[in-house]
């Protein structure tokens, strides 16, 4: 093979690292970690530069699926969480009006009916950012590029390459985009994306309260959206609720007491006095798709490839099945020797995922337009459906897995295994 | 036949990038060999893990294991093992494949002896190879004992032989013939000579008589539905895999 004239022509390339991560985000940030402990060379890029939380509350926080949990506990995030998290060990989905209180037929889940423990954890972004960028740094494997924006990306024989702002060049075998609704990475590959606009605005804040929630979450279905209560460590709950996007601007420029004062009726007396704890937020809604999660050598998780309505928390955890689903796609052929940056490799991704993040948005929006509604009939047929699956324990049961994330072909990070 | 006096001549490259192009489109005339490239990868890879004690989580699990490619191709098989870590020798019959192979093989980074040569060739220059896969050719050879004798003699003691072909039956007749080659197209027709096919037991039979000892053997079997191929403990109907060794000196 000593052919020097051979040698001229083609010469070997040697990349930067076999993947490229754009976005250090939750997802991000995640799958650098599992690809890193799979044996992955990884650069991940983030556009913002270092920050050094204050510890502090914020307001933020994420309801995380068992199967998502499963996820952390195998990369070795789930340890240093555990103690802060607060487990869901009962969801309470009911119908009701502002003022009127929860309808008598309530959709109750009760984690003892699935085998698998807590139906879920909650846990805040001052806790959950600080240690998986602790772990990143610490890890050998991946090369943190924080500041650093990309400008241009292309695919070279054998690989992709992404120039930054500073005019550095990196290659890998495979770039992952997981920069958000706006990717870079999506637009630079020529995804187009479709979605619209719900002209909802999502309030999120975060409580303390006098009594105890004993760890239940509840869901109540407003004729203006929905509205959870999610429980916090200690006797605190963050409450994600959804209003008509102008009187949800109105309400966030209300000062706290005000802004308590159109809370408090939403969901009644139960936890007993309530005050602010953090900052307040607003999302107005949109669904988007990008129109392909894959290219060549390129693949979209994350928000970068759907953004569908929080109505049951499922942003996060649709990242992480992305996450897990992609991790397992390329591990296991790359332990068959084949090239992981080839689209019928990447394709088995984008199938594995496609047909669960497009039924999630459908199903969102269509759960999300039925309950947002005055119409009495339909409001007694919601009553009665629910009371109907109420006393069907089997039914129930597939409901509360749904929303656990455990059906389907679950892949093996999401069982708690790793690949 | 080095693949070192395989000159290139570059006004030639153009050309043979358009065919390993062509070999490695996933959606082109190769399409039905890429859909069983990774079931075919999974059997082979786990066989030769379990038969040299490796684990295939590390980097490079098949350092230290030379490899021979019978029928190579484009590379569809020899770039994976290459990539694993093998030494590995594509072989080819047709010597338009080879300068095709070593192109894409060049762009993938990979190092790769790829030979304008058969089996009975390599076998004569006393060639030894610790694995020789063996895959979708023995039926369109002329006389497949001679072949697998030449085969068995390429192994070392204690080696591997991973050897695929068709089942002969109606179903496979159906399936290979009229499915492939006619109503999908996947294979220009007259690929297969059907006559030629050889069942599990024959190719068992022939496989014993070269001296070698057969270890396992599993069913390709295509699902419609998810629209990929599957390993078949039982299904051997109309494609199959067997692995074989040679028994230790």
């Amino acid at each position: 093979m000593d052919n020097p004239a051979r040698r001229r022509i083609f010469g070997i390339m040697k990349h930067d690292s076999d993947i490229l991560i754009v976005g250090g985000g939750l997802n991000g940030g995640t799958l650098a970690l599992a690809l890193a402990q799979t044996g992955f060379s990884i650069t991940l890029i983030e556009g913002r530069a270092p920050t050094v939380g204050s510890g502090e509350f914020d307001g933020r926080s994420y309801a995380l699926a068992l199967a998502s949990q499963r996820l952390l506990k195998v990369i070795g995030i789930w340890e240093v969480l555990d103690a802060r998290a607060q487990p869901i060990l009962d969801i309470k989905v009911s119908d009701g009006r502002a003022g009127e209180g929860p309808s008598p037929f309530f959709l109750h889940f009760d984690h003892a009916e699935i085998e698998e423990g807590p139906m879920g954890f909650m846990v805040e972004d001052r806790h959950f950012r600080p240690v998986l960028q602790a772990m990143i740094e610490a890890s050998p494997a991946i090369t943190l590029r924080s500041g650093s924006s990309v400008v241009a990306q292309d695919t070279i024989p054998g690989g992709v390459r992404v120039r930054l702002a500073d005019g550095t060049d990196l290659t890998g075998q495979l770039l992952m985009g997981a920069d958000g609704r706006a990717s870079g990475v999506a637009e630079r590959a020529g995804i187009a994306r479709r979605g619209w606009s719900y002209h909802q605005t999502a309030l999120v804040c975060a409580i303390g309260h006098e009594r105890s929630h004993d760890g239940v979450a509840h869901q109540f279905f407003m004729p203006s959206g929905p509205l959870a209560i999610l429980p916090l460590h200690g006797n605190r709950a963050s409450i994600v609720w959804t209003e008509e996007t102008q009187e949800a601007d109105r309400i966030s420029n209300l000062g706290a007491e005000e802004y308590l004062e159109v809370l408090r009726p939403r969901f009644g007396d139960f936890l007993g006095d309530i005050h602010l704890d953090g900052a307040r937020y607003h999302y107005p809604l949109a669904l988007s798709l990008a129109e392909r999660f894959v290219a060549p050598r390129v693949a979209l998780l994350g928000d970068a490839a759907h953004v569908v309505h929080p109505i049951a928390g499922q942003g996060l955890n649709a990242g992480l099945r992305d996450v897990a689903s992609l991790v397992e796609v390329i591990v296991l052929a790359a332990r068959r020797g084949e090239d992981i940056g080839t689209i019928d490799v990447l394709q088995r991704y984008e199938q594995w995922r496609r047909f669960d993040v497009v039924g999630l948005a459908a199903a969102t929006d269509t759960f999300n337009r039925l309950f947002s509604t005055d119409n009495p009939i339909l409001r007694l047929g919601r009553d009665l459906g629910l009371g109907v699956v109420n006393a069907l324990p089997g039914l129930r049961r597939g409901f509360i897995r749904e929303a656990a994330g455990l059906t389907g072909e679950v892949p093996r990070l999401l069982q708690g295994r790793m690949i | 036949m080095q693949a070192s006096e395989t000159t290139v001549d570059a006004g030639e490259v153009a050309k043979f990038e358009a065919m390993a192009a062509e070999w490695w489109d996933t959606e082109g005339k190769f399409k039905p060999l890429h859909m069983l490239n990774p079931c075919r990868l999974e059997y082979i890879c786990a066989q030769i893990a379990a038969e040299f004690g490796r684990t295939r989580d590390g980097k490079s699990p098949f350092a230290g294991l030379r490899i021979l490619d019978i029928g190579c191709g484009g590379g569809l098989l020899a770039e994976p093992m290459a990539r694993l870590g093998a030494e590995v020798v594509g072989a080819d019959a047709a010597a338009g494949n080879i300068p095709v192979a070593e192109v894409h093989a060049e762009q993938s980074g990979l190092e790769i002896d790829y030979r304008h040569t058969t089996a009975e060739a390599l076998a004569a220059e006393g060639e030894q190879f610790d694995v020789v896969l063996n895959m979708e050719v023995v039926e369109h050879v002329a006389d497949p004992a001679a072949y697998l004798a030449a085969c068995a003699a390429l192994l070392k003691p204690g080696g591997l032989m991973i050897c695929s072909t068709l089942n002969r039956n109606p179903k496979s007749f159906a399936m290979a013939i009229v499915g492939a080659e006619y109503v999908m197209r996947w294979l220009p027709k007259g690929t297969h000579d059907w006559s030629k096919f050889i069942t599990p037991d024959e190719l068992f039979d022939l496989i014993r008589g070269a001296g070698l000892e057969p270890v396992d053997r599993k069913g390709f079997v295509f699902n419609p539905v998810l629209w990929k191929w599957k390993l078949s403990e039982r299904d051997l109907s109309v494609n199959y895999v067997t692995a074989s060794t040679k028994p230790a000196e």
